[in-house]
């Protein structure tokens, strides 16, 4: 092991991943792109000095972007092809459904209350991925609870009350829109 | 003395005290479950702490940033897989020491360094500050501008064998910083008519997605994972007795921690390198190093813990913070209008003193923990993966949405969630992002301020500390060439592709 860090290029080493000159040529496009649009979002100014144009860092940063994703993409198609690219990117595309879960979450709150958004979240997303168990169930809804109470009631962090309380009793609604 | 008095009459007091307690406590617990790190906690609870008075706030996350490497310790050593990033190196020599059946002294001895190195960081600092509270008034526009410029390039140089994805990284991060109205003549910038993007990226928001959510995302879409640790038997004190026989190399590691700590866009992993070697070449023992050495173990516990003590030199003195956990802290000091820099080490030093004895008083709250509840931690590190993903998301929420009640924001933080999961998969680095974000956006206003009393490009440089910055830039980059040629007159053939995981935590 010990062999393994005699430098601290060693210790920095690259380690490419599969799905690496993907990688490499979308961020060049991407970069390129937005190259092509430097001139109409982002404004020299007449009458003002270089260090203040709005367009300076943009430019700096897109420039300095576009070159340095030519120089990686160079490295990624000179380097030696790694297996199982498109399984990698499978993976990336399937994270996109955890996207839409987070999404689905985002929605619900302001309609049904932080709390029961948020045992239902953690309710549904548990048996998604395969925690059945009553035990994992209780486990998630104690979970959820405890953050609710945490976040909403200890830190009183903004996060509107649900739609739904309006249908709660008064004193039982202006708990929940307090405190949960 | 006197400011001393008063930064503990700043500290005396029941809500701080609490804050440290939570934050301590709740880093270690964090530290030691593989998956989730430092950055991620402090990511999800930056906005929670926004309504907290600004001392109360920044114990918490530093208590986070301060203890979660000692929690880091438990796993890499345990099971052999480091809790942080930064307790990589104590796998090499804490694992093997497992396997040997010596796991308590292992334990017990990186518990030991860390104290050693979260310490003597302090005390460094603790006696540097007259001499910071001197120099940080010479730092102008140009200063702070040159400053920030090295760290951004010592953040793509450390990436040593990825610089040209940390140099893209960096500059993409300076981009999204710019991205909206900007507040001088009030044009749009790289906003292509979409109003949802006029009032640009928040850096919390996509803090929040490239570490957080991304991190969620990854252990959902990854197999489940439950690792298992055996429980210790026996007493965890001897480790200080036996750091005591090493105190050379504790002190030289903890040493490298402070002085790389200090320099923006360096941190832990430059400081354990250092130390290691240092520790392995001057060893009567070298050939136990990666095999069970307790140097080995020493000098990657005791560097990396006096990493975050002097992380907060640049960041309090300068405004400048020198990686993602700092540039997050910045965002808590901006919120309650304390501008950290000059004027702050200056005239309110003993907030300054404050928070070091903050982190004085967190080590001890960790060890003692530490020292009575391993056991407690190593049930904890068995929370199943796929489950502590949705629990990230669950506070991922509230981190994002507590901001403004923005679904945009949501959708902002998820977008860079995925992409911060594509990075992590292909072993990118977030940092050079986030850096880049928060050092560009100093560098603009920096610039636009020096140069108004800027007539040649030599009068950029014509003051001494601009002279030394300016000449430190050089020979960083100058160095860089100069270690590459070498390298490559090696030409030693390297693996690139091996399974790592080193940017996914």
């Amino acid at each position: 092991m010990a062999q393994q860090i005699q430098t601290l290029k060693q210790m920095f080493q690259r380690y490419r991943r599969p799905g690496n000159f993907f990688f490499a040529s979308f961020f060049l496009f991407v970069s390129l792109a937005l190259c092509t649009q430097l001139g109409s979002q982002a404004k020299w100014l007449d009458g003002t000095k270089w260090s203040s144009q709005p367009a300076l860092w943009p430019n700096i940063a897109i420039i300095g972007m576009t070159i340095f994703a030519g120089l990686n993409w160079i490295s990624a198609f000179v380097s030696e092809k790694i297996d199982g690219r498109w399984a990698e990117i499978s993976i990336w595309l399937r994270s996109f459904e955890f996207v839409l879960w987070f999404m689905g979450y985002v929605v619900l709150v302001p309609k049904l209350g932080y709390l029961p958004s948020t045992i239902i979240f953690g309710l549904a997303l548990s048996v998604r991925m395969g925690y059945r168990s009553r035990k994992m169930l209780a486990v998630s809804v104690l979970t959820s609870s405890a953050i609710v109470v945490t976040f909403k009631s200890f830190l009183q962090v903004r996060v509107p009350g649900g739609a739904a309380y309006e249908f709660l009793p008064d004193a039982m609604r202006s708990f929940m829109l307090t405190y949960l | 003395m006197q400011d001393l008095v008063s930064a503990f009459g700043l500290l005396a007091r029941i809500d701080v005290l609490i804050a440290l307690f939570i934050g301590s406590i709740g880093g270690v617990i964090i530290g030691a479950i593989p998956g989730v790190g430092a950055a991620v906690a402090i990511a999800i609870l930056l906005p929670a702490t926004f309504s907290l008075e600004p001392l109360v706030g920044l114990t918490m996350l530093l208590g986070i940033y301060g203890s979660s490497m000692y929690g880091g310790s438990i796993p890499a050593i345990l099971i052999n897989t480091p809790g942080t990033a930064v307790n990589a190196l104590t796998t090499y020599d804490g694992y093997p020491m497992t396997k040997v059946g010596e796991a308590r002294r292992a334990i017990s001895l990186a518990y030991s360094a860390s104290f050693f190195g979260g310490v003597f960081g302090i005390l460094c600092l603790i006696l540097l500050s007259p001499v910071l509270a001197w120099i940080a008034p010479q730092f102008g526009s140009r200063e702070i501008f040159l400053a920030s410029l090295l760290g951004i390039i010592l953040v793509v140089l450390a990436h040593r064998g990825q610089i040209f994805a940390a140099g893209m990284l960096a500059f993409f991060g300076v981009l999204i910083n710019t991205v909206g109205l900007e507040p001088i003549k009030y044009t749009q910038r790289f906003t292509f008519g979409q109003a949802w993007l006029a009032s640009g990226f928040d850096l919390i928001v996509v803090v929040l997605g490239l570490f957080a959510l991304s991190q969620a995302f990854l252990l959902l879409t990854e197999k489940d994972n439950s690792p298992k640790a055996q429980p210790l038997t026996g007493s965890l004190f001897s480790g200080m007795k036996e750091l005591l026989r090493h105190k050379r190399v504790a002190s030289a590691a903890s040493g490298f921690g402070v002085i790389m700590g200090m320099i923006p866009g360096v941190g832990e992993f430059t400081a354990q390198f250092m130390s290691y070697t240092y520790a392995q070449k001057t060893s009567k023992k070298p050939e136990l190093f990666g095999k069970g050495s307790p140097e080995g173990l020493i000098a990657s516990e005791a560097a990396n813990n006096a990493v975050p003590s002097a992380a907060m030199i640049p960041l309090l003195a300068l405004g400048i913070p020198g990686e993602a956990l700092t540039a997050m802290m910045l965002s808590v000091f901006y919120v309650h209008n304390v501008i950290p820099g000059p004027q702050l080490f200056q005239n309110n030093i003993e907030f300054v003193y404050a928070l070091y004895l903050a982190m004085l008083i967190l080590n001890v709250i960790v060890l003692v923990f530490l020292l009575s509840s391993t056991n407690l931690l190593t049930r904890i590190i068995q929370i199943p993966t796929r489950f502590l993903g949705i629990v990230i998301l669950i506070l991922g929420f509230v981190g994002v949405y507590s901001l403004r009640n923005s679904t945009v924001d949501c959708a902002i933080a998820a977008g860079f969630g995925v992409f911060g999961l594509i990075l992590k998969r292909q072993n990118l680095p977030i940092v050079p992002i986030v850096l880049g974000m928060v050092l560009g956006g100093i560098m603009e206003t920096k610039l636009r301020s020096a140069m108004a009393r800027v007539k040649t490009p030599l009068d950029f440089i014509d003051r001494p500390i601009a002279a030394i910055l300016f000449g430190l830039i050089l020979l960083v980059v100058a160095l860089h060439v100069r270690t590459l040629i070498m390298e490559h007159k090696k030409r030693r053939h390297e693996p690139d592709h091996e399974m790592h995981d080193g940017q996914q935590r």
